[in-house]
């Protein structure tokens, strides 16, 4: 995990005084502005600092094609792994990272941006894939565990990664307490639980959403509306985005705030973790979650379908599977891989997680966004 | 650059003439073809595409009954509304603020007074995010301030907006009043009118044009606000802009996104239409000082001003120490191991760049930025200054004034998707273009450097340069020594201005980034969107460098400039 790593990057630095730390990076900063200012062509350093690991390719001679990978904001990758995935395929990847990643598909879709579209999930993906986003591709790796996700019996898309949307809780506020956790979506309404939970809004944020799908999972089409009036009865909390609802109402957080049952991911408790400790400060709330599938697919219109199809088998690849947990906080479709340390410690998988049909949520997400924020949001 | 004497006065004269007016023709053209390239175009293609789009259309191919639609929703009044008076109200809370702020800040002296200009101005540079963040943290029922009930509260968006805008009033109003001559109020009060009458009946009238500037900045910043309204209003106080970006974004509705905008657009307008009366009516009223002697001292007179200013100052430095507090708390205590994180991408590169690189990227992003905005304001502030006879050309100039400021009124989503469909063919192909970022900070910080250098040109008497011209020197000569040492001080200002808001550019930046040359406040953006206390503490700190820079960007401008020249410093929008 980042928490932990940087901790080590602390430790490891020299013992210098925190007012020569400060210096430092002061000067470093302003001679970075000077270096900045003396650049004059961004688009060059850009390109051989993509480029550069990729600029010797193992086949001398022949010159690498390009392929371009277009993401979301929280797209990463170990560049030793992406660099060593360039030399062998004798490609160079470009990454362009994109905020609101399926509409943007779905506007570019007769002139795309790129290749190889990864990062759109299982709330969007259908109306990527109605719109005629995507070519599909069977990948030979599918069988590693991918195949267990799939979208369609075409793979229009390929499942890459998983992760889930569940309510955090903080362990010590319950236990100062003397109150039992709660452990399912029902208690959440429950009066022992008033005023404790904070989530956000499905109309701007996406764990808000997933909480709304998990629900609607949970009482049905038709019944998920009489279950929000109790929620909100119960003193559920919103906010707009996860970052203020997390990191400043959360009690569990490092904000300290003064809930602590949150919407968050699966993934989180291990991130509170101190260094060295047994266990971790949060949990999950197993009822309550909702998984979320990350995709990667073809663009139909690609320039070089060929090293698109590369692109999804890498992202298959044992190299890229293992990347996922420390780089986008999620799990890898592949079963063989061996999930951190942290994560086999703090972090469990809910064996049963509430499912719905992508189909129905193209079809009525966004009449149930507007229909939630009408009876929530007022 | 003409050696030869002129033989004949007359035909030299009409040829120079015809030489100026092709130079200002030029000098217009040029920013008007890369507006229309990277703003205009972009921007009419999306809402184009929500108007006439595959669905909708009747013979024309236009649909119009999407306005009839979204405007015939109770919801679409209430949020035209809120975006009215929410901007009309936190720009008269800036100005009625900023007054006393501007008269200490710019017409006493005392001993650290370029320190808390930075200091004041270092607000308006931070992301809105991280400002939206650390408001919450002091307003949350767990917060500092949880007592005052703030939270969630239309209060708590005022708040932030004065907390981000108030530099903008201070040093917009500041430097005009720093030069303005100071007699007319000292013979008002000598023939016994009190202070507060000589101030209300002599100074506030002079002063008019910068106040009208700026309030109309705080409220086109206001009205288009959306990083602060999302944090702060939690999903129940909608703006347009919100609606735009939740339209376009969440929904894909580009018809609703396409009337919201063109509400927006008319609205931006109408709001500009008046400013830009009021300016013009009170503008020949303004009368400047060119020397300016030292500032008396601040007196006990002065209590009331620095009674407001003071608790002003305190309520801008009380989310600024919650950062500060944030970023030096560790896991392992107190420390800079925060700091010490920047250097690196983390173990598990959770970042492809670490935190310096990105301030590298923002930097010289932000340089690119400064430079084409500061090209492009020149050449425009030189066409719009001139104040020609007929009454058709000064409405055109007018018109004109109008259509550059534009870019701070329309939503980032409209840009940031319009620059996705509309720049995608030769000779405009540049999505994925790294020239891309600073061109979409230098669309922003346009209309900036043109409301700070324009007044300046205007109020300088266009005698000055007729004689020049008489005395035989070439538009050019004119330019170089008439007009620039006028507009100096306020052009150094306007660069440090348009590199700190590039620096500080989040909306466009977020469309149009690439991972490996992304910018600070996109890092930032990223940091606050993970787990763990180690990320917060990360991104707080990369907050703090940013506004360090910024700070430090505008303070020695101000004090190079204000040292050289003796006067008051720079930095009027």
């Amino acid at each position: 995990m980042l928490y932990n790593s940087i901790s080590h990057s602390f430790r490891r630095s020299r013992p210098a005084s925190s007012r020569h730390a400060l210096a430092t990076s002061l000067a470093v900063c302003f001679a970075a502005i000077v270096a900045g200012c003396a650049s004059s062509d961004p688009a060059v350093s850009a390109n051989s600092a993509a480029n550069s690991p990729a600029n010797s390719p193992a086949g001398v001679g022949s010159k690498p094609a390009a392929v371009t990978l277009v993401t979301h904001n929280s797209f990463s990758v170990d560049p030793k792994v992406l660099a060593d995935f360039e030399v062998a395929n004798n490609l160079t990847v470009t990454v362009l990272a994109q905020d609101a990643l399926a509409n943007q598909l779905v506007l570019t879709k007769d002139n795309p941006l790129g290749d190889v579209s990864y990062g759109i999930d299982n709330t969007f993906a259908s109306r990527a894939v109605q719109a005629g986003v995507f070519s599909p591709y069977t990948s030979p790796l599918l069988p590693m565990g991918s195949d267990k996700y799939a979208f369609d019996a075409d793979n229009s898309l390929t499942a890459v990664d998983f992760g889930d949307v569940c309510v955090n809780v903080d362990h010590a506020w319950f236990s100062a307490k003397g109150l039992a956790e709660p452990t399912s979506l029902e208690d959440l309404i429950k009066p022992e639980y008033k005023n404790l939970l904070v989530g956000q809004s499905a109309a701007t944020s996406s764990t808000g959403l997933a909480f709304l799908l998990a629900t609607i999972g949970h009482s049905g089409v038709d019944g998920w509306q009489k279950y929000w009036t109790a929620l909100k009865a119960n003193g559920i909390k919103i906010e707009a985005d996860w970052e203020s609802s997390y990191n400043v109402d959360f009690s569990g957080s490092s904000g300290k705030g003064d809930r602590p049952l949150v919407v968050s991911y699966g993934s989180s408790p291990p991130a509170e973790a101190p260094p060295g400790a047994a266990t971790a400060p949060t949990g999950i709330v197993a009822g309550t979650c909702f998984r979320q599938v990350e995709y990667v697919g073809v663009l139909a219109g690609a320039k070089n379908p060929q090293a698109a199809h590369k692109v999804v088998d890498f992202m298959l690849s044992p190299e890229f599977q293992a990347g996922l947990p420390q780089q986008m906080y999620v799990y890898p479709v592949d079963k063989a891989t061996t999930l951190p340390a942290d994560w086999v410690k703090f972090a469990q998988a809910p064996a049963d997680t509430i499912a719905l049909d992508p189909v129905l949520i193209s079809k009525d997400r966004d009449v149930w966004i507007q229909d939630w924020s009408d009876l929530v949001e007022g | 650059m003409n050696d030869k004497p002129p033989l004949r006065a007359h035909p030299e004269d009409r040829v120079g003439k015809l030489l100026r007016r092709m130079g200002l023709v030029l000098a217009a053209l040029i920013p008007l073809g890369i507006f229309a390239a990277f703003f205009f175009y972009p921007v009419v293609a999306l809402v184009g595409r929500g108007l006439v789009g595959p669905g909708g259309g009747g013979p024309t191919g236009i649909d119009l009954t999407g306005f009839a639609d979204v405007v015939g929703r109770p919801r679409f009044f209430k949020v035209a509304w809120f975006t009215l008076w929410q901007a009309a109200v936190s720009a008269g809370l800036s100005v009625l603020l900023g007054i006393p702020g501007a008269h200490l800040l710019y017409r006493r002296s005392f001993r650290g007074r370029s320190a808390l200009r930075a200091l004041v101005t270092i607000p308006f540079v931070l992301p809105t995010v991280v400002v939206g963040l650390a408001f919450r943290t002091l307003f949350a029922s767990s917060g500092p301030l949880g007592s005052w009930g703030l939270d969630g509260t239309v209060w708590a968006i005022l708040l932030a907006q004065v907390f981000l805008n108030y530099a903008v009033v201070v040093r917009t109003v500041g430097t005009t009043w720093a030069q303005l001559d100071q007699r007319p109020e000292e013979a008002a009060q000598a023939l016994g009118a009190s202070p507060t009458r000589a101030f209300l009946t002599i100074t506030l009238p002079a002063l008019g044009p910068a106040i009208a500037a700026a309030g109309t900045l705080v409220f086109l910043f206001c009205a288009t606000s959306f990083g602060i309204m999302v944090v702060l209003g939690g999903g129940k106080f909608n703006s347009l802009e919100t609606e735009i970006f939740r339209q376009t974004t969440q929904m894909l509705d580009l018809r609703t996104a396409s009337v919201l905008s063109i509400v927006q657009i008319l609205l931006v307008g109408t709001v500009l239409g008046i400013a830009a009366r009021i300016r013009h009516r009170t503008e020949s009223t303004l009368r400047l000082q060119s020397h300016v002697g030292a500032k008396p001292r601040v007196s006990a007179a002065d209590w009331p001003v620095v009674l407001v200013t003071g608790v002003v100052v305190a309520l801008l430095v009380a989310p600024m120490v919650t950062l500060l507090g944030r970023s030096l708390h560790t896991e392992t205590g107190w420390g800079f191991g925060n700091f010490d994180a920047l250097a690196s991408t983390g173990d598990s590169q959770l970042l492809i760049v670490s935190g310096w690189t990105a301030l590298g990227n923002s930097a010289s992003a932000a340089a690119i930025a400064a430079a084409l905005a500061i090209t492009l304001g020149v050449l425009l502030s030189m066409v719009l200054a001139r104040k020609p006879r007929q009454a058709a050309a000064r409405r055109s100039l007018t018109v004109l004034d109008g259509f550059f400021m534009l870019p701070l009124g329309v939503s980032a989503a409209t840009v940031g998707f319009g620059f996705l469909i509309a720049l995608d063919k030769p000779p405009l192909d540049f999505r994925g273009s790294a020239l891309l970022v600073p061109i979409a900070q230098a669309m922003v910080a346009t209309p900036l450097v043109v409301r700070m250098i324009l007044p300046v040109l205007r109020a300088t008497d266009d005698r000055l340069r007729q004689a020049a011209g008489m005395l035989g020197a070439s538009p050019v000569r004119v330019w170089l020594t008439v007009d620039l040492p006028i507009m100096s001080r306020a052009l150094a200002g306007a660069t440090a201005f348009a590199f700190a808001v590039a620096l500080g550019e989040f909306g466009a930046t977020s469309f149009v980034a690439r991972p490996e040359r992304i910018t600070l406040p996109i890092l930032i953006g990223r940091l606050i969107s993970r787990p763990g206390a180690g990320n917060l503490g990360m991104a707080c700190a990369a907050a703090i460098i940013l506004a360090a820079v910024c700070a430090g960007a505008v303070f020695l401008v101000d004090r190079s400039v204000g040292a050289r020249r003796g006067a008051a410093g720079i930095g009027a929008f």
